[in-house]
């Protein structure tokens, strides 16, 4: 084995294709990770199991852009939280009108619409919901009066599409439809063309109005959601979660877990291989045979009892990933120690009686840093894939949204066998790619440490 | 060293080994199977009580009936060992001697398709599945890997060996639950071809059970012969490479014998060695890695059992098949070393 020294190995690797590939795809991770760090906030994955936070989003929606290859196109999702706000006054009626404009552009019927406000007024004000249709018909949806108080105070409320009111209005007006309303839900009859029951497309818009009686009277919080079938560049799952978040935030995870089991394990076996093979003789024998012994565990299955009997803490996963880590690492380190220990350097600093612990220190391992690097690199994928699997068999920590974590939840869910794509393909990608980075990276250096593979 | 010595020196780190894992199995889950142990006597204890109600009558009151019931549960805890902790050096030396000679005792919740609770029968019931499957896979992948990687390494930085190098790196990057998970959408929701759940549904007396069973084992062993067959090829074929560049192949070539016959006798004889190693750890290692593929795919053998055992902590269940696990791991790696030792008479020299 010869040593080389860390320029070297830059050039060697500058001149690789696939060694730049690996570091190149390693990049983008890594940014990814820290875009993802600085631009959602932590807050986000820990909600990440909090239904309340998802509720607006919808249920198992594909992503958007699978609209530019239908011909058929799918509703998106929409939330709008950004209306139109007109406060005016007729008189002594005080109106507060919420508009919200909707492109409707699809092939199908949205799946549903809800409103959520919350208003600060007293007494009791009027709330309407009109739709002015591309057609220009107007549509008179809800008026109701809100439920009365004498102070001045917060309400909430969410009206659904499905109410009973919206309904009854609607048929109300069945004289601008040329068909049967009976058994058709309300959003199959406001989007609807007026000869036959196919969706209008165009431009839709929402119009709120709160009349009352009392100045002060405002609409503090106003959010429209058209319910669709499709959301956000990934798409969402069955419990309503923006996938696109979940796999974004499995970046920086899997790049931890990766990147700290591989490092301390190669480290620990490197320690433990060099002093063993140095020593020789009785210590040598003592700890090989112990290593003997770890290396016959089966590992997955201890994994498996000591996640559910201990514990399943992401940070305590990594610790047991370390424990079956650096076995083979450690073999290796002891091969190599024992052909660098008869080469005259560390003789000679054995007879100018150096204390062991130094000798390992200074002169072998130094000498296996080379091997160190490329070993590092190959082991961190091995470290995602296991803690992705122990994920995907729900042992995992389920408070943080790691890859095989979602690949878990879309097989409880029967995902592939209900042909939900978006939440089966991108995680595995995600670890794959992952895994193709540290393997041209851990090779690479492997080819430039070990010119033997070279051919 | 002699072979004898040899030999024996292994056989008493495996014995150690698997020593070791039972202690820790124990050692883990230990406590909670005394307080289930425990509930499950005071459970049997009460029902025996209540179905025969002569027993509650001959009582005056209620305090001294729950007192003989409290004497009778004490009783039976002590006879059956229980009131001394799982780690005192008797309990522990008595269930390891227990399960050494396979006898697990019985389940607490899961039972083999036949109904029987006894742990031994139910992994006897599940292991000729896992056999079935994976060394069906295992062998269907080494046969493929060796005639690809012979073929990849004879003609170094060719077409076929540069696609089988980047398709066995990239083939093992990807988890192979994760492809089976696509192989499921693509064969059972796309092309309904396959079924998604590989567990028969039909009863297990059935004559066409095992037909069926076969069915179902299409898909799982198609996804992995998929992504297994690369990096078997490409194995093999750094061991050609390394082969073929020793000295005795050059002098081969250099008389004339022709490349074929250089490759497939001389070259691939020489690579035996470290293939049959391989084979026989990656016989074993299957086993391990069965866990998660038989989960994703529902395969009704040891590895679901496994996975079913830690989720509803069936203890008895779980240390029974983590020993069988454990021993033929051992098995394998001991074989795996012999025959290593067998081939290449180096390694005996050595030693």
């Amino acid at each position: 084995m010869t040593s080389i020294t860390l320029k070297e190995i830059i050039k060697e690797f500058s001149k690789n294709r696939i060694g730049i590939a690996g570091i190149i795809i390693l990049s983008i991770l890594i940014f990814t990770s820290i875009m993802v760090a600085i631009f959602i906030p932590i807050d986000t994955f820990k909600e990440w199991n909090n239904p309340e936070k998802w509720i607006s989003y919808p249920k198992v929606s594909v992503p958007v852009w699978i609209n530019l290859f239908l011909n058929e196109k799918i509703p998106e999702h929409k939330i709008l939280d950004n209306p139109n706000i007109n406060n005016y006054r007729i008189n002594d009626l005080s109106i507060i009108s919420h508009r919200f404009g909707i492109d409707f552009e699809y092939d199908f019927f949205p799946s549903d619409f809800i409103y959520e406000f919350t208003s600060k007024y007293s007494e009791s004000p009027l709330l309407e919901i009109n739709v002015m249709r591309p057609d220009g018909i107007q549509l008179k949806l809800y008026s109701t009066s809100m439920p009365i108080t004498n102070s001045y105070s917060n309400h909430n409320e969410r009206v659904f599409s499905t109410d009973e009111l919206i309904r009854k209005n609607l048929y109300l007006q069945s004289n601008k439809f040329e068909f049967s309303l009976i058994n058709l839900s309300s959003q199959d009859i406001i989007f609807s063309k007026t000869g036959i029951n196919e969706p209008l497309k165009g431009k839709y818009i929402f119009l709120i109005k709160m009349y009352g009686n009392n100045e002060a009277n405002q609409i503090t919080y106003s959010k429209m959601i058209i319910g669709g079938k499709a959301f956000g560049i990934m798409g969402t799952d069955e419990l309503r979660r923006d996938l696109a978040v979940g796999i974004l935030y499995g970046t920086p995870l899997a790049l931890f877990i990766g990147l700290v089991v591989a490092l301390a394990s190669v480290i620990m076996g490197l320690l433990y291989g060099a002093y063993a093979g140095y020593k020789g003789k009785k210590t040598d024998e003592g700890m090989m045979r112990f290593n003997d012994v770890l290396y016959a565990l089966p590992a997955l299955p201890f994994l498996i009892i000591l996640s559910v009997t201990i514990s399943n803490s992401i940070f305590v996963m990594v610790g047991f990933l370390m424990i079956f880590g650096w076995v083979g690492v450690a073999k290796i380190a002891r091969s190599m120690s024992l052909q660098i220990k008869i080469k005259g350097f560390v003789e000679a600093a054995n007879m100018m009686g150096q204390k062991d612990r130094k000798i390992v220190l200074r002169h072998i391992l130094p000498q296996l840093l080379p091997y160190a690097f490329a070993s590092i690199a190959i082991s961190v994928p091995a470290a995602i894939t296991t803690e992705a699997g122990l994920s995907f068999l729900g042992l995992g920590d389920p408070s943080f949204p790691t890859w095989g974590q979602i690949l878990h939840d879309a097989n409880v869910y029967g995902a592939s066998a209900r042909g939900l794509w978006w939440w089966i393909i991108p995680p595995g990608i995600m670890i794959a790619i992952t895994g193709l980075a540290f393997v041209f990276i851990g090779n690479t250096l492997e080819v430039i440490v070990n010119p033997k593979l070279k051919r | 060293m002699s072979l004898k010595k040899y030999l024996f020196k292994r056989i008493i780190t495996m014995f150690i080994v698997l020593m070791v894992t039972l202690l820790i199995t124990i050692a883990l889950v230990g406590s909670n199977m005394d307080s289930i142990l425990k509930q499950g006597v005071s459970i049997q204890v009460r029902t025996e009580i209540t179905d025969n109600p002569t027993i509650a009558k001959s009582f005056s009151s209620v305090t001294e009936f729950d007192f003989f019931i409290q004497t009778q549960i004490a009783q039976r805890i002590k006879i059956m060992g229980l009131d001394e902790p799982w780690y005192s050096p008797q309990r522990i030396g008595l269930s390891m001697y227990k399960i050494l000679f396979l006898d697990f005792g019985h389940a607490t919740f899961l039972t083999s398709d036949s109904g029987s609770s006894d742990v031994k029968e139910i992994i006897l019931e599940k292991l000729p599945r896992t056999i079935l499957l994976f060394t069906t896979a295992t062998i269907i992948v080494s046969v493929i890997g060796i005639f690809l990687g012979t073929l990849a390494g004879s003609k170094i930085g060719s077409k076929t060996d540069r696609v089988t190098s980047s398709f066995a790196i990239i083939s093992s990057s990807f988890p192979v639950w994760w492809i089976g998970m696509l192989m499921i959408f693509l064969f059972s929701f796309t092309y309904q071809i396959f079924p998604a759940r590989a567990t028969p549904l039909i009863p297990f007396t059935d004559p066409n059970y095992i037909g069926s069973l076969l069915y179902h084992m299409t898909l799982p062993l198609i996804t992995i012969v998929m992504i297994g067959f690369g990096s078997w090829a490409y194995l093999v074929r750094n061991f050609i490479v390394d082969i073929v560049q020793e000295d005795f192949i050059f002098a081969k070539k250099t008389i004339g014998i022709n490349q074929k016959k250089i490759i497939y006798k001389h070259a691939l004889k020489n690579a035996a060695p470290p293939i049959i190693t391989v084979l026989a750890l990656s016989l074993s290692g299957s086993l391990g890695g069965a866990i998660i593929t038989e989960a994703v795919f529902d395969w009704p053998g040891m590895g679901r059992l496994y996975f079913e055992a830690i989720t509803v902590m069936d203890l008895p269940v779980i240390i029974g098949a983590t020993y069988i696990l454990t021993v033929f791991f051992l098995i394998s790696i001991f074989v795996a070393d012999l025959l290593y030792g067998y081939f290449d008479p180096r390694v005996r020299t050595e030693q």
